[in-house]
């Protein structure tokens, strides 16, 4: 409960910001009734926002949604029936209901997955809606600090990520690319160009072996 | 079409493909294992250029503003094992505070 709570307060946020950078109302409903993944939507926003193209945003919330082709894989098992069935159960995937119904030992708790991701869903959906229409009454995210609770959020999301020395050195680097680049390319650009970063991580662990 | 709902369309479609991938297609197969790791490291990277991105980006330039005294609240939150509503609040409040007083 305390997972739904924070993810409906970061959907109450995600349509507030949605809102003012100039997504409109039914825009972001459909985005987070479809993606459902908070740190591409949020990324999706800051690009748009900052006048960054389409195609910026777009690269930048594939490849931050390209976990779910692995986390997916990973609890296949879980799945059965039809192929309709196993594609509509399958959108319960979110990193908080996978992160919850893992067991430990490499398998994952089916009612668990299935009960926190139609929980976690209800939450970001309905925050959603909260947070684009109260976010007119609310006023300036601005005043309210928001831009600088999002680096933040994604800073407390990264901390988890750092397990090991090849993680932390290729967060190290991506977010050096990021900064290199800000000047010097339209917004959106460094943030895909530092993906390169996770390709060079990996070459240094195999040297490694 | 708007840009928005390009983005909006493109990113749905292509985020229930990703969920999909493992229950729908893959059944019981895994990736080969440099690709794995490769996909695994991509999390880390990228919220490490968005920490960057959100915090000094602007348009085509460097921005130093508010926004770094909320990322460094917000980091002495983690660090004190805050909880994530507590840290994004922190982290709020202080770009906020610093903001009205700059």
């Amino acid at each position: 409960m305390a997972v739904a709570a924070t993810v409906w307060f970061f959907g109450a946020s995600f349509g507030l910001v949605a809102r003012a950078a100039g997504m409109g109302v039914a825009a972001p409903l459909v985005l987070s009734a479809t993606t459902f993944a908070g740190s591409a939507q949020f990324a999706i926003t800051s690009i748009l926002a900052g006048s960054g193209s389409a195609v910026a945003a777009i690269a930048a919330a594939v490849l931050l949604n390209a976990r779910y082709a692995p986390i997916s894989i990973s609890v296949a098992p879980l799945f059965h029936g039809p192929r309709l069935r196993r594609l509509a159960e399958s959108q319960l995937i979110v990193d908080e209901s996978w992160a919850l119904s893992s067991r430990g030992d490499g398998r994952f708790d089916r009612r668990l997955l299935i009960g926190a991701g139609l929980l976690l869903y209800a939450a970001w959906v309905s925050g959603t809606a909260v947070g684009v229409f109260a976010g007119k009454a609310i006023g300036d995210p601005k005043a309210l600090g928001l831009d600088g609770a999002f680096p933040a959020l994604f800073l407390a999301l990264l901390v988890p990520q750092l397990r090991s020395r090849t993680a932390t050195q290729a967060a190290l680097l991506g977010g050096a690319i990021a900064l290199v680049l800000i000047p010097v390319t339209p917004p959106g650009v460094p943030i895909v160009a530092a993906s390169t970063a996770c390709l060079l991580g990996v070459r240094r662990d195999e040297e490694a072996a | 079409m708007s840009t928005v709902w390009l983005v909006v369309l493109v990113v749905g479609v292509a985020t229930v493909a990703l969920k999909a991938t493992g229950p729908v297609l893959l059944g019981d197969r895994t990736l080969p294992e440099p690709v794995a790791r490769v996909v695994a490291l991509l999390a880390p990277v990228l919220l490490a250029a968005l920490v960057v991105t959100q915090t000094v980006g602007g348009d085509n330039e460097l921005v130093l503003d508010a926004r770094l005294a909320g990322v460094g609240a917000g980091g002495a939150a983690i660090a004190a094992r805050a909880p994530l509503p507590a840290v994004v609040v922190v982290a709020a409040a202080a770009t906020a505070l610093v903001r009205l007083v700059a």
